[in-house]
């Protein structure tokens, strides 16, 4: 059952839709534009008996999370890019421990202190790892708030899943709007037992040790293959997407998040001028609707793609790899934190659509 | 009504941030999909702010208005950043007590309205943005005087209902100038 | 034939890899010791840190998690934050603690974390290979200190439970040495009160171990024992810095 909806912003629908799902720890360092996450849960967090700890750092607030996660707790942390940067280390020690932790990005504009306006210019970051060692984080791109509010929860229930990090990647937009969200009544809330968590020892034979130091390379080896073996099984069978216009698309975009929001209004208007244009947009960015692209890639009807990113390129890699030359790939991108426009996606649709140079 | 948009700015401070909210709210409670984005950061602290509103009956797009259709500014630079920001044959609206301003463009509508002599008739300085709201739902019709009306019991805080009625009065006022 | 000796229940069967005359096996062996006898040892939660100390996770055997470079102090903040009814500690070496780790040690004591952190002061990053570490005494030769640490290059060494006492949060702080039975039962009853205020609720607990490291200092174990009454100490003076008094009535 859904409730009434309300307007609510990005950042406090994500600490809302945290503690909805049975998150208790919050552990954070203040940076733009994520703030309003660490103010909701200040205030929140107290009110129900719950941990939110102001840590020194994003490195210390990174580190609250694996002690709290190895205990077996549910936990969150969020930050915006450079903040995410400095969390890296935590992430590859939370990768390697196999230990389920929701982290946020709300990313602004790099590289360096960059400045503080929307971007998605850690696609690569995110995606590929992001600290040492080889390992994957699930990551999760909401467009909308409501969307937001669900994956977030969803989020809680995958890293628990898979013993890894989920991590919620959006940009400055979707953490500073509002927009109207019905919260369920009741949660999906997937319970999963942690009997190797830290928790005292109690009753149990043996001790629990949670860690990610393997010095003999044969156990390491072994460790990385069981790792991947895990990620190839997310990779068949974690993947979401919303596409549509697929099946007439003379040019089809690849977006996600808010990105892909701009670039619906642009589909309207180039259906206006007679031309087609459909939308892969990745829900899940890791693993990559690889297969999907790939599929409509050899659709006859199909001539070209356009990827579209607040950044000067980063998911148009993976959407080449995907399409694997079977046709043209075009990019638009935008960076610092401005925008594009809808009056500029639309000129690059009618240049290529004119089978111009673009 | 597809992605009707609203851009309000002013200096930190004037109510721009909340009263973007409360145009949102009310068209939220008349079932219309709504956004609200905010200007932020350092701008924030005494200078600058500005919020995009977006109405539309279906999901939105752009949370982010490129071509509004109606601009309110309750100071200079903000008229001088946001006219042409305006859709032809959008509105400009700005609050005269504060400044002048004469629109270059001929292609919009201009309505120069004295928002906070009303807020000082009044007797409240936050009503000068209501009294704005009041013109842009009788120029536009985005969401209505009784939609306004309501999601202030609805979102208000009891506590603050008392103050309702002369929200209500700087609306009606407002509502005057969109002739 | 009574038993005079035998191992104790707070550590697992697994051998030390410790070099010979180095002290974490004694402190080790103190710290599981005074679970045991606390009877908490099922109700604690181990962090064992980076260095030399990284294997720690393996040798005491209540639950343990391996933190990163310095990050235990944050760690174990999450634990006990999430099980504020165990017991929580960190073992922590000096290049750890007092280099990398300086911020989360600083605030995890500000904060008044209910937690206890053993910190083992060597003079020098074992595991690592003999560099300087924050703790390096003037004039000592490290690896990267060829010359001897030199004052107006290297700066001075930091003297850390000097440090932590300055801080409201810490409500305990002591130091300690093993080289000799005296030295043993005053590090154990440090141990044991360090655990007292952790179950007391008042805040953050802090024990300083001077140890030795026969391997990177270059000399033997006997040797390495007096090196470090005679050199550390003068640098290091051991005793309790604060919470000498503490009334240690335990929260029931």
């Amino acid at each position: 059952m859904a409730q009434k909806r309300v307007l609510m912003k990005g950042n406090e629908v994500i600490a809302e839709a945290a503690l909805r799902a049975g998150c208790r720890n919050y552990f954070g360092y203040p940076i733009t534009p994520q703030t309003e996450v660490m103010h909701y849960m200040a205030k929140k967090m107290v009110q129900i008996g719950g941990n939110f700890v102001q840590a020194e750092s994003e490195v210390s607030a990174i580190n609250m999370v694996y002690g709290a996660a190895a205990a077996g707790a549910r936990v969150l942390t969020s930050s915006s890019s450079p903040g995410v940067s400095l969390k890296q280390e935590g992430i590859s020690y939370i990768a390697g421990a196999e230990l389920p932790a929701v982290v946020v990005n709300i990313m602004r504009a790099g590289p360096g202190l960059g400045g503080i306006q929307p971007a998605q210019g850690d696609y690569f970051q995110a995606t590929k790892g992001g600290g040492h060692g080889d390992y994957r984080n699930l990551v999760i791109a909401p467009a909308s708030i409501q969307e937001l509010y669900e994956l977030t929860v969803e989020a809680f229930n995958l890293a628990d899943k898979y013993r890894m990090c989920a991590m919620i990647l959006g940009d400055g937009t979707l953490g500073q709007m509002m927009e109207p969200v019905a919260f369920r009544d009741e949660e999906p809330i997937v319970t999963v037992e942690k009997p190797w968590a830290c928790t005292g020892r109690g009753d149990r034979a043996d001790h629990n040790t949670v860690t990610s130091i393997y010095i003999d390379p044969d156990v390491l080896e072994a460790k990385n293959v069981e790792l991947q073996e895990k990620y190839k099984y997310i990779e068949e069978n974690e993947v979401r997407y919303e596409a549509y216009g697929l099946e007439d698309a003379e040019i089809v975009i690849t977006a996600f998040s808010t990105c892909s929001r701009i670039c619906k209004n642009v589909i309207r208007q180039a259906a206006e001028l007679g031309i087609k244009v459909g939308m892969i947009r990745p829900i899940t960015l890791w693993p990559f609707p690889t297969k999907i692209i790939n599929e409509t890639a050899a659709l006859s009807n199909v001539k070209a793609f356009l990827d579209v990113e607040l950044n000067m390129g980063q998911m148009v890699e993976d959407v080449r790899l995907a399409v694997n030359g079977q046709k043209p790939v075009y990019f638009h991108g935008r960076a610092g934190g401005n925008l594009p426009t809808q009056k500029e996606i639309l000129d690059k649709i009618v240049e290529i659509s004119k089978g111009g140079n673009v | 009504m597809i992605d009707f948009s609203v851009i309000l700015a002013g200096f930190g401070g004037q109510g721009i941030l909340s009263a973007g909210k409360m145009a949102a709210e009310a068209a939220l409670f008349e079932g219309k999909e709504v956004s609200w984005f905010p200007s932020y950061g350092p701008e924030m602290r005494g200078g600058t702010a500005n919020c995009s509103v977006v109405i539309s009956d279906e999901p939105i797009g752009s949370p982010v208005i490129n071509d509004a259709d109606v601009v309110i500014c309750l100071n200079q630079p903000s008229a001088e950043k946001f006219e042409s920001s305006i859709k032809p044959g959008g509105i400009l609206v700005i609050d005269s007590s504060l400044f002048s301003y004469e629109p270059s463009r001929t292609d919009i509508k201009f309505i120069a309205m004295p928002a906070s002599d009303i807020a000082t008739e009044l007797g409240n300085m936050q009503f000068a943005t209501i009294s704005m709201l009041g013109c842009l739902s009788a120029a536009t019709g985005c969401f209505s005087r009784e939609s306004f009306e309501s999601s202030l019991y609805e979102v208000l805080p009891e506590r603050h209902h008392a103050k309702i009625p002369g929200n209500l009065s700087a609306f009606d006022k407002g509502a005057a100038y969109a002739k | 034939m009574a038993i005079v000796f035998q191992p104790t229940e707070g550590l697992t069967t697994k051998p030390l890899h410790y070099c010979p005359g180095c002290n974490h096996g004694i402190i080790h062996r103190i710290i599981a010791e005074t679970m045991v006898e606390m009877g908490i040892l099922n109700d604690t939660i181990g962090v064992a840190s980076v260095g030399c100390t990284y294997n720690s996770y393996e040798y005491f055997s209540c639950d343990m998690v391996q933190a990163a470079h310095g990050r235990a102090p944050a760690v174990a903040t999450g634990i006990k934050r999430t099980h504020k009814d165990k017991m929580v500690f960190t073992y922590q070496g000096d290049g750890d603690l007092a280099s990398i780790g300086t911020a989360e040690i600083i605030h995890a004591a500000a904060r008044g974390e209910k937690i206890c952190t053993f910190f083992v002061n060597n003079a020098v990053y074992g595991m690592t290979s003999g560099q300087m570490a924050p703790t390096t005494l003037l004039g000592q030769v490290t690896t990267t200190s060829p010359f001897g640490r030199d004052a107006s290059y290297q700066g001075y060494p930091i003297n850390v439970s000097e440090l932590i006492s300055q801080l409201t949060g810490a409500v305990y702080v002591e130091r300690v040495c093993v080289t000799d039975f005296k030295n043993i039962q005053n590090a154990k009853k440090a141990i044991k009160k360090a655990f007292q205020v952790q179950q007391s609720g008042k805040g953050f607990a802090f024990v300083e171990f001077l140890s030795t490291c026969p391997t990177n200092w270059g000399k033997g174990p006997v040797e390495a024992m007096d090196w470090l009454k005679e050199k550390m100490i003068p640098q290091y003076p051991l005793g309790c810095f604060k919470g000498a008094d503490l009334d240690l009535e335990v929260k029931a």
